[in-house]
């Protein structure tokens, strides 16, 4: 075979990916690109198109256009066996007619690798399952064959990791787990790992860059942190956590900041904080960036002041307190309060909600229910 | 273990501990199968052995046999039909073969390819089967019409020079064995069918992600995987072949130099009334069946099919 296998992490770049199938169109104009070495995940609810360009990447789908990279080079028209990459399949895909030794084997055998299973082994024992090498997969727990499936990939040092909801079938518990070794793998071996994932907790938790993906492209891309700090779109920032959001028209713009009309409150938002600065636009806050009041704060231009409204729901969570207030004219406002034992606030209780201007974020679009 | 192998198999078996009160219910539930066995098959198997053991009739009248412990009917037997035994197997491996060989490949157009489309499926297996609503004599019989001496096949392989002008097809190894693939395929088909239809498209996904080309995936995951299809399929061609009497019969597609141990059992039996010798015929060929099939199965089911 061919294939050149390089020690380290390679880059990967999708250039202006479109695949249609009969009846719909997975990915529209996918344009990716992953630096060597970096924990990535592809974020989305099902059907946005994740897992397709997962298995584009590996080469079991064709694109209809566009072009795959690995390291620099074109590997478009490359069989799946041709590539370097290897993937950790949702199903774990074990083979049920091996042992554990010869699954982790599989790949070195085919690439006529020397003393495969010492170095199936290694593997094994680098995933803590060294002591059941001779069982079949189907003896396994979810979570041992989900490690065996992980240790079949690693141990061919692929340029490329690919993941597929690898840790989706495991309870919370074990998940937790997971995430946390598999992070400690990544930078152990420093392989270029690409993640695709439902769950934005994981995505947040394990990756260095997020992706998140809606209706096959990518809604925004960045670190967890930027992602959640400043969503663009309405779906990211509705996907990723939770968002209180508001509509209004612009009504007036400063030097840093514009000044949006809702419901005859004046919510001011940093210009660097806003996708559009013009016409009739969507801004949100994070529920834990907001403060209830019972009584009415003096107004302050550093703050964004709404209400009063009433208190309509408390949910306690152990950590903090989750408050749903209907703020007249502007609907349901969700305010989280970390639980340090001193809140006063009551069911029924009239409340004004409070949020620093640059804790506002503004959105390129607006929610699907609101006419343009 | 030889049971397990005709159910077409499957990867997994469950396995479950009855509860005590429940063995009681199970063999009751299994007594009139019992009944049924014992009536029809161990009596049946029973005096076949014995009538394998008798001697003519001291009254020397034909067909009059007496019970006389006489194993030297086997020997008689081996000595002079053991190119019938011989043939039999030949025939029987030869067809079982050529049934695979055929059958793999359209099984796993109907399991695999054919899974994004049920009604082609569904259409393909009927196919299958469809041969069964004829009788199979019949069909047999058609085929011979279909390769007689005076049929445009024959006289364009002569022409051709393929055969020579005097030779024919009906009454060859070649016709004989032609039948038996054909009149088994289904045999074949289905178990395989059945073990194609539910393998895991994903795990040959995975096959081909660890570096294995399409002809590595396919010996290394789908045989594999595929074996039980493989086994119960050869076992239920192999077995019935073995001991089958139409096709190589002379008024079907065979003639006197193609007789299999069926056709001599026949002719022992109902033609020359020699029932010792086709008993002993019969136990020898369900002997030696038994014997392939036990060695067979504990190959192909312990061994790790690497």
């Amino acid at each position: 075979m061919a294939t050149e296998f390089v020690a380290r992490g390679s880059d990967l770049d999708l250039v202006g990916i479109r695949k249609d199938f009969p009846g719909f169109t997975a990915l529209d104009h996918l344009d990716l690109h992953i630096p060597a070495g970096e924990f990535f995940a592809l974020l989305g609810p099902s059907g946005c198109g994740k897992t397709t360009t997962l298995r584009l990447v590996a080469g079991l789908e064709e694109p209809t256009s566009g072009k795959i990279l690995i390291g620099g080079k074109d590997v478009t028209a490359s069989k799946p066996h041709e590539r370097p990459v290897n993937t950790v399949f949702q199903s774990y895909a074990l083979f049920p007619h091996m042992s554990v030794l010869e699954n982790v084997a599989f790949g070195l055998r085919q690439r006529k690798v020397d003393e495969p299973l010492k170095r199936a082994e290694e593997a094994l024992a680098l995933v803590q399952l060294g002591h059941l090498s001779q069982r079949r997969p189907q003896q396994l727990s979810g979570g041992q064959q989900q490690r065996v499936a992980l240790a079949r990939a690693l141990v061919n040092r692929p340029s490329l990791l690919l993941l597929d909801e690898p840790l989706g079938a495991l309870d919370l518990k074990l998940r937790r787990e997971m995430q946390i070794e598999l992070k400690a793998i990544q930078m152990e071996v420093g392989l270029t790992f690409l993640h695709v994932t439902h769950d934005q907790e994981e995505a947040m938790d394990m990756a260095d860059t997020v992706a998140v993906m809606n209706k096959g492209h990518i809604e925004q891309m960045g670190a967890p942190e930027a992602l959640y700090d400043r969503p663009h779109t309405v779906f990211v920032a509705k996907f990723l956590g939770q968002s209180n959001l508001f509509i209004g028209n612009v009504a007036e713009t400063s030097a840093n900041s514009i000044g949006i009309e809702v419901a005859g409150y004046k919510i001011s938002v940093p210009k660097d904080r806003a996708e559009k600065h013009t016409g009739k636009v969507a801004i949100g806050v994070r529920p834990e960036k907001a403060d209830l009041h019972q009584q009415k704060p003096a107004p302050s231009s550093s703050e964004n002041l709404i209400g009063p409204g009433e208190v309509l729901d408390i949910r306690f969570t152990g950590v903090s307190n989750q408050f749903l207030v209907e703020i007249p004219n502007i609907g349901l406002v969700t305010v989280f309060e970390q639980n340090e034992g001193n809140s006063t606030v009551a069911l029924g209780d009239q409340v004004y909600v409070s949020w620093k201007v640059e804790h506002t974020f503004g959105l390129a679009d607006l929610p699907d229910s609101v006419e343009e | 273990m030889a049971f397990a192998a005709f159910s077409g198999g499957s990867e997994k078996s469950s396995y479950k501990v009855p509860r005590k009160n429940s063995t009681k219910v199970a063999l009751a539930l299994l007594l009139p199968g019992m009944i049924y066995l014992a009536l029809f098959f161990i009596t049946p198997l029973a005096s076949l052995v014995a009538t394998s053991l008798e001697v003519p009739d001291a009254s020397g009248e034909i067909g009059r046999y007496q019970y006389g412990f006489e194993i030297g009917n086997y020997w008689y037997v081996i000595q002079t039909y053991w190119p019938h035994i011989a043939r039999s197997f030949v025939y029987a491996l030869a067809a079982t073969i050529l049934s695979l060989l055929i059958s793999y490949p359209l099984a796993y157009f109907i399991g695999v390819r054919a899974r994004k489309w049920p009604l082609i499926q569904k259409l393909a297996l009927a196919l299958v089967i469809a041969p069964f609503f004829i009788s199979f004599l019949l069909r047999t019989f058609a085929w011979k019409q279909i390769f007689s001496n005076e049929s445009w096949i024959v006289t364009t392989l002569q022409s051709l020079h393929v055969l020579a002008p005097d030779q024919y097809l009906v009454g060859t190894d070649f016709m004989v064995i032609f039948g038996l693939t054909y009149n088994f395929i289904p045999f074949m088909t289905l178990p395989l069918y059945t073990s194609l239809e539910r393998l895991d498209l994903r795990l040959l996904e995975a096959g081909s992600d660890l570096y294995a080309t399409p002809a590595k995936v396919f010996r290394k995951v789908t045989l594999p995987i595929t074996m039980p299809g493989i086994i119960s399929g050869t076992l239920m061609t192999f077995i019935p072949i073995a001991g089958d009497y139409i096709n190589a019969s002379r008024d079907f597609l065979g003639s006197s130099g193609t007789q299999m141990i069926g056709n001599v059992v026949e002719t022992n039996f109902l033609r020359i009334n020699d029932y010792p010798s086709a008993s002993a015929l019969s136990v020898l060929l369900m002997a030696a069946i038994l014997g392939l099939v036990v060695f067979y199965v504990r190959r192909s089911g312990t061994e790790d099919l690497l």
